[in-house]
């Protein structure tokens, strides 16, 4: 009994020294999780096009969301996702705060 | 004793009703449009900004900017660079459609020397009519398919327009039409606005910055910008409208552009041809 718990002890601290080192790689991202990062995406694009303000950037991230996901690489399809989500929302703050800013910069 | 003091409280209540009325209008003010006083302040930021520029040489843009670019452009002008789309769009404008009807059967004075008064508002439409809108029109209206707003054919046609008008003041009526008083501030809202990643408003580059470079272009001054189109850009390599000038303006500050002719470009069109009331017609222009 003793021998038992010394072993999963080790196993575990190994294990441990193994995840704080890196060694281990971190979990994958999963189709799923590239599902969810898109439609988040794909929602706040959408929300920058109802305001006349899409970004380029947003777009070339979406695109290679897809292809990345595509060639079934869903790491960098999800990474992809979340940057056009961040890109698209940063539109929609843009479009928001210039409704009433432009005039900042009006000649009067 | 007490008719007076009614009266006295009476009269209290509508002055003061009158100085909330005052105060709200003085507030409502800055807000209200007013094209003729902002194009006075527009023409007056302009040349107290250059004031060694002649007025009328603000329609040359960058060549009005810097004396060696202004040299440069007259020795361009002995032989432009834009006669080739002078040519095709002269041509193009006098070869009837294939029901016999030209152009010309579209156009007041049969569309010579009218491209100052363009883009113009129409009452029926309720919308901003520009040139290059008015020519594909009267290409459907003549059983004939639109030109690519952004593509050669249509920048030689506005070209030889153009130049049927060099010389004539931009002359841009607002119609007394509450929508088109609204076109117009839709257009100056547009112009002023920031948009795509770069964060850049058309006024970034051509109000805070003209006779700036952006990498190797100098900037143009937005007074009198519209004076000029189309135009042939070095870079290009070809002839450009005024659709292809906003589209590619948007997607260099990383904006997704709009459709060409779409409601905002036609009314910043609008907004800055009507700033330029009394420049005169410079194009088709050539640039760097």
């Amino acid at each position: 009994m003793k021998t038992t718990s010394r072993r999963m002890i080790r196993t575990m601290a190994l294990a441990a020294m193994l995840f704080a080192s890196g060694v281990l790689p971190a979990l994958a991202a999963s189709e799923a999780d590239y599902k969810t990062a898109l439609a988040a995406a794909e929602t706040a694009q959408k929300e920058a096009a109802s305001l006349r303000n899409r970004w380029t950037t947003t777009e070339s991230a979406l695109a290679a969301a897809k292809k990345a996901a595509g060639a079934g690489d869903f790491d960098a399809a999800t990474a992809s996702a979340k940057e056009a989500e961040a890109l698209a929302k940063a539109s929609v703050f843009q479009a928001t705060s210039e409704k009433e800013r432009w005039k900042n910069m009006e000649i009067r | 004793m007490r008719v007076r003091s009614i009266l006295a409280s009476a009269f209290a209540a509508c002055a003061a009703a009158g100085l909330a009325m005052l105060a709200a209008s003085a507030i409502a003010a800055p807000d209200t449009p007013d094209p003729v006083t902002d194009a006075k302040a527009f023409r007056k930021f302009f040349t107290d900004k250059f004031p060694k520029v002649k007025f009328e040489d603000f329609v040359n843009g960058p060549y009005s900017m810097d004396e060696g670019l202004h040299k440069q452009w007259e020795e361009k002008e002995q032989f432009p660079p834009y006669d080739f789309a002078l040519e095709s769009g002269k041509e193009m404008f006098a070869t009837p459609f294939k029901n016999g009807k030209t152009y010309a059967d579209c156009f007041p004075d049969k569309g010579i020397g009218i491209r100052q008064n363009y883009p113009y508002f129409d009452e029926k439409e309720g919308k901003v009519v520009t040139l290059e809108l008015a020519l594909n029109r009267c290409r459907e209206a003549n059983g004939e398919q639109p030109y690519s707003y952004v593509k050669d054919e249509m920048a030689s046609l506005t070209a030889y327009m153009a130049y049927t008008s060099r010389g004539k003041p931009m002359d841009i009526k607002i119609p007394n039409d509450p929508r088109a008083l609204e076109a117009y501030e839709n257009g100056k809202r547009y112009f002023y606005t920031r948009r795509g990643q770069l964060n850049f408003s058309c006024a970034t580059c051509h109000v805070q910055s003209p006779g700036e470079r952006i990498r190797a272009e100098v900037l143009a001054p937005a007074l009198g910008i519209m004076n000029a189109m189309p135009i042939y850009r070095s870079e290009w390599s070809g002839m450009g409208t005024i659709s292809r000038r906003l589209v590619t303006c948007n997607s260099q500050t990383r904006a997704v552009p709009l459709e060409p002719q779409s409601d905002e470009y036609r009314d910043v069109e609008y907004f800055l041809s009507y700033v330029a009331n009394g420049l005169p017609i410079s194009g088709p222009g050539a640039r760097p």
